[in-house]
């Protein structure tokens, strides 16, 4: 298993990212957003961060990147890719995914730790810190996602920080292989830095891959 | 700006009469425009520490650990394995005041660069701030504006903000503190100093093109006080840019491992003139720049603007003429600029040129070295100089007044705060913010853990300046012992009133000898720091704040204490030379019965139990570890019940023996006490009196006449009262 894990100017998470893959299982590389060619990864992880600031919109400039056109043929052939925080924002504006995150509603960055469902009804505790995390995305669009099983995470009861419609907290593309969300399960992944639940989200991407 | 109109041009930008002419006699000569300009900021409190570098001295830099002391961008102590750890604490408060947003988040921006300037990758941010009483609308004006700063920078360069603390307090109300410390991580042997060397090499200037924003900055700003027509200064102000900054730190970095970097150094206050200067005197030869080679914002800048602008996001750096061209590809990378805008020389003159004509040429050693010292003429006040106010009655019972100490804003949760501030990113956050009594940072690299804490009670320091700063010191030694850690260096940023009067020049002058004192009883070095003068509003000048920032080393980040109880049925104890007392205390300061006094603390005695207490920590004896501070051992057992959801039940009777009365043994302060949890025998074994239990529903505390019941929800919504009160953010005040 070969992860790839994308890189920005201005991405943050990148690092954590790499580590998360490596204690998960595997090699793990950095992928310079220049790239046009992923060098045969299995896996890709857009790590979380402020590309290019956040200026203009999260993730509306990192889209136009030629590694992120590698990344939608990556997509295209089934291939996994997990989107985290800014790597979710990339894969809405970049249309791998569906719907927009928008401003948190209390119109501040938020950091805690976060409890989140997942499609078999386990909870797990991953930490939030997002200032731009709230999925919006219109009713009918969110009811086809819902009948499809495209909600991939939820926030528990009491854990929704953001005002996310629906609780959502992650969502995957129809063909299931393009997953993101707004927690950042790289930072769960090591109990002496607070919980180990995020491993299952980057071990359901690894399935993906197998 | 307000100028009376025919003041001499010197005056206008800070300088005395008297060093003007010592300029013109360094000179032979009189000053052209640049020159002046150049001169007026080097020649700046800010810059020189023309008030405070005698002072400095008495302060012990030196240890084994220490890899670099003060003069350097940041000061280092070695952490083992190869690896260094590197830190530093600015202020930026008087842009700050004007500007809360800009000036926090410019503040971190700029501590940040001078950590990776020595070739340190930034790790965590702390952040130590004072503001006026809450219920100001000024000060919630502001203190919304600096967190939203801090996180706008810190978040978005991806450093996390593990820890930090905050005072409010009137003195603060016109004259706000922002301090912030980075920790920076390095291979020893690859960190670079800022000297410049080697005749002929390049100077090349990277990151942001220069603009006029912050023009004057260190010499209208920092180094006068504020007061009437503040607002005309906003433009001083420098406005960042994280994402710009956040290429520039990479892109240092990967041109520092890649060797391609004879010397780096930042550009804060002072911009190109303190950074050229400053290499130029430490390296012993001259500088030229040409100014029309570098990248400008706007077109027409005159060269003495270009000279002193505070534009951020910009470092300089030497380099071999063989390498400008690997240094330029490396820059085109990371989309940030580099322009070669000089070289050095043997001159040990720094040349100002624009295109081929010499437009300042001034001598290094008089630029950087030649400022005047000056002595202090400190005097002692009378009486308390600050006001009181009352906001409790003395007739309050013991249940109110502890409710009313946890829900002071000093003393609450700063959760409200912290959930602003990325505390993660970069995975070694160990103990994340109000944790533990000090913020843990894993280092795997070097298989260790580092802890950090950030203190001062500029009411303390008030009280009894010597005394108070000893508190300061003993306080970060106590909250580190807590997570099992040795202090290894100490940094600090003395914010204080105008050292030309006399009672702010005493305060200054006895802080530093207790500072000094309290480093080597605890045998810490000072390894840096930042001064920070002409703190003052109106009704005079700031509570006198020494922030100090300390730094310590455990072996196993598994093995720490939290500051919250852990389990019901644990045994309570309290441990080391406590002897409270309600001077300088938070409970004086509400019945408005602050004075002058503070009691002389016994430091060998505190180090003695910060060391005792360690080495338990480290041995997994204790269940949970928090020092007596703010509010006394009531509140400090209050804060372990109620971060832990568990009630206590605390006789204080050993205290009340040792001659406390039931209202000291509660709520008195003072240094040296910490509330222990664990098994009974571990207490003992220890040496703690074991006082208490954890379990229950209430926190019931025994002394005498003065005992208390109060429920655990009680105390919870008193101590997480903050939230909703920093949250009614108005509109700034109508003069602001």
């Amino acid at each position: 298993m070969i992860w790839g894990v994308l890189q920005f100017p201005g991405s943050c998470d990148e690092r954590d990212a790499l580590h998360a893959c490596e204690v998960v299982g595997g090699e793990a590389r950095l992928i310079w957003h220049g790239e046009r060619d992923l060098g045969g990864v299995d896996a890709i992880v857009i790590p979380g961060g402020f590309s290019y600031g956040d200026y203009l919109r999260a993730g509306a400039i990192a889209r136009f990147s030629p590694a992120m056109e590698a990344v939608a043929e990556h997509a295209a052939a089934g291939g996994p890719v997990l989107g985290i925080c800014n790597g979710f924002q990339v894969l809405c504006e970049a249309g791998l995914l569906p719907g927009a995150l928008l401003r948190n509603e209390e119109l501040r960055f938020i950091c805690k730790q976060a409890d989140l469902v997942d499609g078999e009804g386990q909870t797990l505790s991953i930490p939030i810190k997002h200032g731009e995390g709230r999925y919006y995305a219109p009713e009918e669009m969110l009811d086809a996602l819902e009948a499809r099983g495209q909600v991939a995470y939820r926030y528990a009861d009491g854990h929704n920080a953001n005002g996310s419609v629906r609780d959502i907290a992650g969502v995957r593309n129809e063909r299931g292989n393009v997953v993101g969300l707004m927690p950042h399960p790289e930072h769960a992944v090591d109990p002496l830095t607070g919980s180990t639940d995020g491993r299952q989200v980057f071990e359901a991407l690894e399935r993906l891959a197998a | 700006m307000s100028n009376a109109p025919d003041l001499p041009r010197h005056r206008e930008l800070g300088l005395t009469d008297s060093e003007f002419e010592l300029i013109v006699e360094k000179l032979g000569r009189e000053p052209n425009a640049v020159e002046l300009a150049m001169f007026s900021l080097l020649w700046s409190e800010h810059c020189a520490y023309k008030h405070s570098r005698k002072l400095l001295r008495r302060l012990p830099t030196e240890g084994p650990r220490v890899v670099m002391g003060p003069g350097e961008n940041a000061g280092a102590v070695d952490v083992g394995s190869g690896y260094a750890v590197a830190f530093k604490v600015e202020s930026h408060n008087h842009p700050s005041a004007v500007e809360p947003f800009q000036g926090a988040a410019t503040g971190v921006g700029g501590i940040l660069r001078d950590v990776f300037a020595i070739g340190a990758r930034p790790i965590a941010v702390l952040d130590s701030l004072r503001f006026g009483e809450l219920d100001s609308v000024r000060s919630r004006h502001l203190l919304d504006g600096a967190v939203r700063g801090i996180g706008h920078y810190g978040n978005s360069i991806g450093v996390p903000t593990v820890g930090g603390e905050i005072y409010f307090e009137e003195p603060y109300e016109h004259n706000c503190l922002v301090n912030a410390m980075c920790i920076g991580f390095a291979k020893t042997a690859a960190m670079v100093r800022a000297a410049a060397a080697g005749v002929g090499n390049a100077v090349v200037l990277m990151g942001a093109t220069t603009g006029r924003d912050g023009i004057g900055g260190a010499s209208v700003l920092a180094s006068a006080e504020l007061g009437e027509g503040d607002e005309a200064k906003r433009p001083t102000v420098q406005v960042g840019d994280p994402f710009e900054e956040s290429k520039l730190l990479e892109c240092c970095l990967e041109l520092l491992e890649k060797g391609l970097l004879v010397s780096l150094q930042d550009l804060g206050a002072a911009g190109l003139t303190s950074s050229a200067g400053e290499m130029a005197s430490a390296g012993g030869v001259g500088i030229d720049i040409d100014v029309a080679k570098v990248p400008l914002r706007e077109a027409d800048m005159e060269p003495f603007e270009v000279m002193v602008s505070e534009s951020q996001e910009r470092m300089l750096a030497v380099v071999e003429p063989g390498q400008v061209a690997a240094v330029r590809a490396i820059c085109d990378k990371w989309q940030t600029g580099a322009a070669e805008i000089g070289v050095v020389t043997d001159t040990r003159h720094i040349r100002i040129l624009k295109g081929g004509a010499v437009v300042g040429d001034m001598p290094v050693e008089a630029l950087v070295d030649g400022c005047p010292l000056y002595d202090l003429d400190p005097a002692a006040p009378e009486a308390w100089i600050y006001g009181n106010r009352e906001t409790l009655a003395p007739s309050a019972d013991s249940a109110a007044t502890l409710l009313a100490l946890l829900s002071a804003p000093s003393i609450a949760s700063k959760q409200w705060v912290f959930q602003q501030y990325d505390a993660i990113v970069g995975s070694r956050t160990v103990r994340r913010p109000e944790a533990a009594d000090a913020a843990v940072l894993a280092l795997p690299e070097a298989g260790n853990a580092i802890a950090v804490s950030i203190d001062g009670n500029g009411r303390k320091v008030a009280c009894e300046p010597f005394n108070g700063t000893v508190e300061a010191v003993l306080e970060c030694a106590q909250n580190l012992a807590c997570v099992g850690a040795e202090p290894l260096g100490l940094t600090n940023c003395l914010n204080f009133g105008n050292p030309e009067k006399p009672v702010p020049a005493w305060q200054l002058d006895r802080s530093v000898s207790g500072l000094a004192a309290a480093c080597e009883a605890l045998d810490v070095p000072v390894v840096g720091g930042n001064v920070s003068l002409y703190n003052e509003g109106p009704d005079g000048p700031i509570y006198p704040t020494p922030v100090v920032g300390m730094v310590g080393e455990l072996p196993d980040p598994a093995r720490t204490a939290p500051s919250s109880f852990a389990q019901a049925g644990d045994a309570i104890g309290l441990f080391g030379p406590f002897s409270p007392t309600l001077f300088g205390s938070e409970l004086a300061k509400q019945r408005g019965e602050l004075a002058m006094g503070l009691p002389e603390p016994d430091v060998a005695a505190v180090a003695a139990a910060c060391r005792a207490v360690r080495d338990a920590v480290r041995a997994g004896r204790l269940a949970s570890a928090h020092d007596v501070s703010d509010g006394g051992l009531a509140t400090a057992l209050a804060e372990c019940s109620i971060g832990a959801g568990l009630g206590c039940r605390a006789d204080l009777q050993d205290l009340r023996e040792e001659g406390c009365t039931p209202e000291e043994a509660l709520f008195g302060e003072g240094p040296g006490g910490f509330v222990l949890s664990g098994e009974r025998a571990e207490l003992e074994t220890l040496g703690a009196r074991v006082i208490g239990e954890v379990g229950g529903t209430t926190i019931e505390l025994a002394a005498g006449d003065r005992s208390l019941i109060v429920g655990l929800t009680d105390a919870t919504e008193a101590w997480r009262s903050l939230d909703a009160r920093a949250e009614s953010v108005a509109e700034p005040p109508a003069d602001a």
